[in-house]
Order: structure tokens, then C-alpha cells, then sequence
């Protein structure tokens, strides 16, 4: 179709520089959307199964809007509204860290008063994950901050942490934010979620609009309960095809990284749909969703259907209404994805977007392998790394470290039986492979950390590593080489030593 | 090389660009500059002091046509490239300062691009033992500022004593904090390739009513695109101080 209209249509409509991308990947075609010609692919937006859902929600208004749009409506007040145009919304969930956290609180305190209270103690959910288990004093005095905070305005979601010795003494404890924002129920479709981590995006898994923003931001919204935000135009991802059996969402996102580039989207919103996305579990969603940030996007959605309202069915109470986009929603560029052609990825040193099959990268000699993370240290991305070790037998060339995102995920580790397994935890299966016994949950080595951090790379060595950043610096050392990949991809790799496909033992 | 252009400038020089408060100082609230000088003048480079920063032109100048105040940019530029993440601007490690604290603001300005990898950017922006840098001027490439969210970065280039970036495109939180701050103009050029034509230690002046960059060291100059809006955010120091200043919130916080 229409490929060689991808380039013109982004650069001309948004005026970003002209940046070339490449369309040569037989797995993909892009082509704009701006005429009737989509009404096929369109239908399959919409699940099937429809529930009962009201006029204001689905394509039978005049002006019709793409899901970020619609959220963004509802959150403003509005009717309709276009991309490019400044709105004030209403905030239902502010996320805040370790990291930003006191820094937010200052900015509060400074610019609203020292007694003043936050705008709803019920919306705001303070996280502590980043760094959790070090002696650094001032990482240490930073979560006493969070506290103090928390218990002066009584903040009703605090996932708190006093005994640093053994997290599971700490039984409100969770772990990484954004894993831990849906484990709690805090992601629901149609609402708006802020949080001061660009991979506040992760909770788009569930058709909510989740954006990244700063302190001085979150300071504001603290007080106020909204925030002055630019509508995004969306670019749609459409993913159909049978997903092969040695891939992974990782795979999903790197592809289209690797297509549009770490300021593909720039500004925008990414929406994606087909069947290959409604095939996919939510932790899956939220690994592609996840990683929108790394292209440069705003927000990244998945449409709410039966998957998402069964993954919240125990988790919340709260009444959310999702949105779906209008058939005849404009959208700057459709990219569309036959998922079945695809091949395991990697991102070379030192970009998310330097994209190569993992096969090619065969010949790459590794030190390290980390599996963790809120991009890849969820149950399934365990269950993954663990179903590679099990085929395989053998054990592992290379430290492998495990970071569970959260205290929910290093119980799962502990107790879910693998499928096929006769029983085994993948607990039981990362021993008997070699793998360092999984740690305690937090943001880890991702982001390198104070120096005492479990995993940190303090060498400058050659890491595969399930995480979402590969800048010089990103999990420690400047001139640490860092690959980012699957988990299967990430297993396999530790099993050889090399940057590895993971089918040389998954078929 | 000097270029011809020399406008009149006033520069308060007896202004340590040390910030004494992460809460920056409104252009307006300087003391009114009193001395005129030519910008030919103010070639400095081996100043161990931040250039002379922001320059606050004198309105009283008869030959400025603008009663507004102007604001330019003057000194050595410091010259990255493409896709420059919020690690190397601040390293994950130094997270644990807190912007809001006075003296962990100016810790984190010591600490500015200390993350860049050292084989490719041997001159340090901040020299060893420095609390600011030497550098006026920050040019980069193309969605500078992209990864991490962290708001310690533009704090960090501010509280260094750089209080202008000039690259092709910005990322999108990172250009967001820089206006939310007010702690940095985050301009951006007209054309790309601005970055591979200059070299770190060139002088250069932002002007930023004029919406140009000039390399005196090169003989060249550049078009940018105009800050818009977020200027007077900017100027304001940041959506708070604005919105105090245009009568959006209550003028002084409780």
C-alpha cells in the first residue's frame, strides 16, 4: 500500500524535521489514513463483544475522536476537542516515587504553603521503588520524606517500606511503581494518570491516558488536582497476525521503535490495536505500552475489552468507563504490522532504536544478564526467561541476575508452577539453571543507582538485559554496552554466552 | 574571530551566577544594570565564573527600540550531539538530591552532564572542583533531553550556570520541565547541523529577541525558532512565578 507516503504525511502535518524512515522491513507498511479506504481494518478496533456503552463513548457523535482525545474530553469537560489544543484536566490519579517524590513535596509546599493539604488524599499514590535497598543516607532519608509526607496529609495509597533487611517484613511494601499501579487497581480505562516516571505511560495497557511529567508539574497537581496539558495527535500501531511462539511484546515495541526511532513519536500519542494486540495478555500490554516513552510518545493506549475488565475484576471497585476510538478518527499515520513474519530483536548500544535481529548479533560475546525491571520483571516476563531454561536443560554462561518488579511478582516466582514443568517454580527452575536467586523487588539496576544497588554495572561490560534504556550510563558505567531484549531473548543469551535467538532452544 | 555585531549590552557582572535558592530570581527583580559594554569586549573564555548570564538589556537604552526587557546569551558554548538522554545529563545515581533543597540544587549544578562518556567528550562541563561551569551556552542535536523524566536535569544545567540550550528538537517531557522550572530557555534552530559546525569553547550569543545564535569564533550565524510562549514563563521562572505575575494564582504563596 501507499508506503512511500510515510515520511511526507508526519513531517508535513506536524512540522517536525523530516526524519527518514526507513520502510524497507517486509514485516511493515505504513500508509496514511485520511480516507475511507481503512474501514476494514478500522472494524477490528472496537472489540467484538461489545458491552453496553453510551453515545458519548463510542463513534456516534458528530465529531469523532481518537481514545486519547476522548479521555482527554471527558478530563476537560468538553465535548470535542482537537489535537494541538491546550486543555485543563482533571487528574483521577498523581504517581509519585522515591525519586521525585520530595521533590514534588517541596514545590508543593513552597508554592501552596507549608499547611496546606493536598487536593484529594484518595488520588494521589506515592511509590517507593527506586532506591529501596542501599545504605546511601540520602536515598534512605528520602523515602522518610515520602512518609512524613504521607502521614501528615494522610495519603490513603502509601506502599511504605521501614525494614530494609527483608521486604517481606513489610507487608504494604510493592515495589516498582508502575507494575505495582496495576497489580493495586490504579490503572482503569478512561481515566487520566500522571506520574512523575516517563514510564508512567505503562498504564495505557489498560486504555487509560498515563503521561509522564516533572516535579514542578506534579507539585502543581498536587495542589490543584489539574494541569494544563497539550492534546496529542495519535499514530496507530496495527498488529495482526498469529504472534510465533518465540516472541514476545518486547519484540512488538523494539520493532516499532526501531522503525520510527526514539523521537518517532514525539509529542504524540500511540495507539495499538489488531488482533495480535487483542491477543495479548495485560502484561503484555503493558510492556508495549511501557515503552512509548522511548520513542518520545506522550501516552500510549490499548482499547479496554474483556481482557482488561477480567484483570480488574478483583482489583478495583471503582467505576471507570473506557473509550474507544470513533471509526472515522483521524489519525496522523497508520503503521501495520503483520506480526507473524517477525523475528526475536535486539537494541544495540547505545539506543533503544538501533534495532537488529538477535540472530545477527550471534558473534556478540556478553558478561551479564538482567531480567527485571517495570518494562520486563513481571510474572509472565519470569514465566518466559524460566519455559527457555527448562527447554534447554542446561545451565547458564554468564551471571544472570532476577529483579522482580514487585513483592506480588517475587511470590509468583516462589509459587506459581511453570506450565510443562511437572510442578517446578520458576524459583526452582533460575536454581537448577544457575541464575542468582532473585532479589528484592525495586527498580534495581535499571538505572544504575547508588553504587551499592544489587546488579549495578560498576565494570564496563556487556549486559543483555530485559530493561528499556540502553544510553552510555544507564545501568551504572559509562562504558557499559547494554543490549535490550526479550526475556526469552534474554535467557537464551545467558544460556550460550552470546547474544542469542531464542530459538535455538524453543523449536 | 569577532563578528561586527556588537549590540549594547549591559551586563551585571558583579552578579555571582551562583543561585542562592533553586528559586530562581525573575530577570526583573536584577538590580537595573548600570555600565554598557560591546560584546566584543567579553571574551573571557578563560573566566573560571560562568559568562555572564542572563544578559538583562539595559531598557533604558536608547537604542533598543523595545521598552520589553531583552534577554541574551553570552560565552563559551559547550557542544553535545544527538539524542542526549536525561542520564548523562544527571546520572540515576545523583537522583537522591532533591531540587526543592537549596544546597542539594547547587550540588546537582556541580554534577551537570557529568554523565556523558568521557572518550567523547573529554573537556568536563564542569570543571573538577567547580560548583558551576564555565559554559554560557549548552548546543546539542536532535530530541535532546529524551529518556527519563527526572526534572533534576534542566534543574542541573541551571543550577550550573547554563541557562540556554540550542538544539534541533527537544523531547517532550524534558522541554516541559525546562518551562516549568524556568530553569533554562530550550530553543531550538531553524536548520540542523548547527551542532556539527560548532565546536566546544567557541564564544557565542544567543540573542534572544533576535531569535539567532552567533559563533563570533566561527564568523557564523544562525536562525532559531522563536520561544513563543514559554519566553515569558521562562522569564517568570517557572509556571508558578508566572502565574503569580499574571494574576493566575494569588500573588504570593500562603
Amino acid at each position: 500500500m501507499e508506503a512511500s507516503h510515510i515520511q511526507a504525511s508526519g513531517s508535513a502535518l506536524f512540522g517536525k524535521k523530516g526524519r527518514s524512515i526507513p520502510c524497507s522491513s517486509p514485516s511493515l507498511v505504513a500508509h496514511r489514513c485520511r480516507n475511507q479506504s481503512f474501514s476494514k481494518i478500522l472494524a477490528v478496533m472496537a472489540p467484538s463483544r461489545s458491552p453496553q456503552r453510551p453515545p458519548s463513548t463510542t463513534g456516534s457523535v458528530k465529531h469523532a475522536m481518537t481514545m486519547t482525545e476522548k479521555i482527554l474530553a471527558r478530563a476537560s469537560e468538553k465535548t470535542k476537542l482537537e489535537p494541538g489544543e491546550n486543555i485543563w484536566v482533571n487528574v483521577d490519579v498523581l504517581m509519585t516515587h522515591d525519586v521525585c517524590g520530595p521533590g514534588t513535596i517541596g514545590i508543593f509546599k513552597r508554592e501552596f504553603g507549608e499547611n496546606a493539604k493536598v487536593w484529594d488524599r484518595e488520588k494521589i499514590v506515592i511509590i517507593p521503588d527506586h532506591y529501596i535497598f542501599t545504605k546511601d543516607e540520602r536515598a534512605n532519608r528520602n523515602v522518610d520524606i515520602l512518609r512524613d509526607f504521607c502521614l501528615e496529609q494522610d495519603i490513603k495509597y502509601f506502599y511504605d517500606i521501614k525494614d530494609l533487611g527483608n521486604f517481606k517484613a513489610n507487608p504494604d511494601y510493592k515495589g516498582v511503581c508502575h507494575v505495582a499501579l496495576a497489580q493495586e487497581g490504579h490503572c482503569r480505562p478512561g481515566e487520566v494518570l500522571l506520574g512523575t516516571d516517563s514510564h508512567t505511560c505503562n498504564a495505557g495497557a489498560f486504555g487509560q491516558f498515563a503521561s509522564g511529567i516533572g516535579n514542578t508539574d506534579a507539585g502543581f497537581v498536587m495542589g490543584a488536582g489539574k494541569l494544563l496539558l497539550k492534546v496529542p495527535p495519535t499514530l496507530r500501531f496495527i498488529m495482526d497476525g498469529e504472534m510465533p511462539s518465540f516472541l514476545l511484546a518486547k519484540d512488538l515495541i523494539l520493532q516499532i521503535i526501531g522503525e520510527i526511532s526514539v523521537a518517532g513519536a514525539t509529542y504524540k500519542s500511540m495507539e495499538f490495536v489488531g488482533s495480535t494486540v487483542e491477543s495479548l495478555s495485560m502484561e503484555e500490554r503493558m510492556t508495549l505500552c511501557n515503552m512509548v516513552v522511548e520513542a518520545g510518545g506522550k501516552n500510549g493506549v490499548v482499547p479496554a475489552d474483556e481482557t482488561t475488565f477480567n484483570y480488574l475484576e478483583d482489583k478495583t471497585s471503582v467505576v471507570y468507563q473506557p473509550m474507544y476510538s470513533d471509526e472515522n478518527a483521524r489519525f496522523v499515520q497508520d503503521y501495520k504490522f503483520d506480526v507473524s513474519k517477525l523475528e526475536p530483536l535486539v537494541a544495540k548500544p547505545h539506543s533503544p532504536d538501533n534495532r537488529a535481529l538477535a540472530r545477527e548479533c550471534r558473534d556478540v560475546k556478553i558478561d551479564r544478564v538482567y531480567i527485571g525491571s517495570c518494562t520486563g520483571g513481571k510474572t509472565e516476563d519470569f514465566m518466559a526467561a524460566a519455559k527457555v531454561f527448562l527447554a534447554s536443560g542446561n545451565k547458564v554462561k554468564v551471571p544472570t541476575f532476577l529483579v522482580p518488579a514487585t513483592q506480588k511478582v517475587w511470590m509468583d516466582l516462589y509459587g506459581l508452577p511453570v506450565p510443562g514443568s511437572g510442578g517446578k517454580t520458576c524459583s526452582q527452575i533460575f536454581e537448577n539453571a544457575g541464575c542468582d536467586t532473585p532479589t528484592s523487588p525495586s527498580c534495581g539496576a535499571c538505572l544504575g543507582g547508588p553504587r551499592d544497588t544489587y546488579a549495578r554495572m560498576n565494570e564496563p561490560q556487556v549486559c543483555v538485559s530485559t530493561t528499556n534504556r540502553n544510553f552510555p550510563g544507564r545501568m551504572g558505567h559509562k562504558e557499559g554496552q547494554i543490549y535490550l531484549a526479550s526475556p526469552y531473548t534474554a535467557a537464551a543469551s545467558a544460556l550460550t554466552g552470546f547474544v542469542t535467538d531464542p530459538r535455538e532452544f524453543l523449536q | 574571530m569577532a563578528t561586527a555585531w556588537a549590540p549594547k549590552a549591559v551586563l551585571p557582572s558583579h552578579l555571582p551566577k551562583t543561585p542562592i535558592s533553586p528559586r530562581r530570581q525573575s530577570s526583573s527583580k536584577l538590580p537595573i544594570p548600570t555600565c554598557h559594554i560591546h560584546l566584543k569586549t567579553l571574551n573571557r573564555s578563560t573566566s573560571r565564573r560562568p559568562l555572564l548570564t542572563p544578559l538583562a538589556a539595559a531598557a533604558a537604552d536608547a537604542d533598543l527600540a523595545s521598552s520589553e526587557p531583552i534577554t541574551s546569551f553570552h560565552g563559551l558554548c559547550y557542544v553535545l550531539g544527538n539524542n542526549i538522554d536525561t542520564d548523562q545529563i544527571i546520572p540515576a545515581e545523583h537522583l537522591t538530591l532533591v531540587p526543592s533543597k537549596p544546597d542539594e540544587y547547587r550540588k546537582l549544578g556541580s554534577l551537570a552532564l557529568v554523565g556523558l562518556p568521557a572518550d567523547s567528550y573529554p573537556v568536563p562541563f564542569v570543571d573538577p572542583g567547580e560548583i558551576t561551569s564555565r559554559f554560557s551556552v549548552i548546543i546539542g542535536g536532535d530530541n535532546f533531553g529524551c529518556g527519563s523524566s527526572r526534572e533534576h536535569a534542566p534543574v542541573a544545567i541551571g543550577a550550573s550556570g547554563a541557562r540556554v540550550v540550542v538544539a534541533e528538537s527537544y523531547a517532550r517531557i524534558f522541554f516541559r520541565n525546562c518551562v516549568a522550572t524556568g530553569e533554562v530557555y530550550p530553543l531550538e534552530t531553524e536548520e540542523i547541523g548547527m551542532w556539527k559546525e560548532c565546536t566546544t569553547g567557541d564564544i557565542v550569543t544567543v540573542d534572544l529577541p533576535g531569535n539567532r545564535l552567533i559563533n563570533h569564533t566561527k564568523g557564523k550565524e544562525y536562525k532559531l525558532k522563536p520561544i513563543g510562549d514559554a519566553g515569558p514563563v521562562i522569564e517568570a521562572g517557572g509556571i508558578f512565578a508566572y502565574a503569580r505575575k499574571t494574576g493566575m494564582i494569588a500573588s504570593t504563596a500562603p
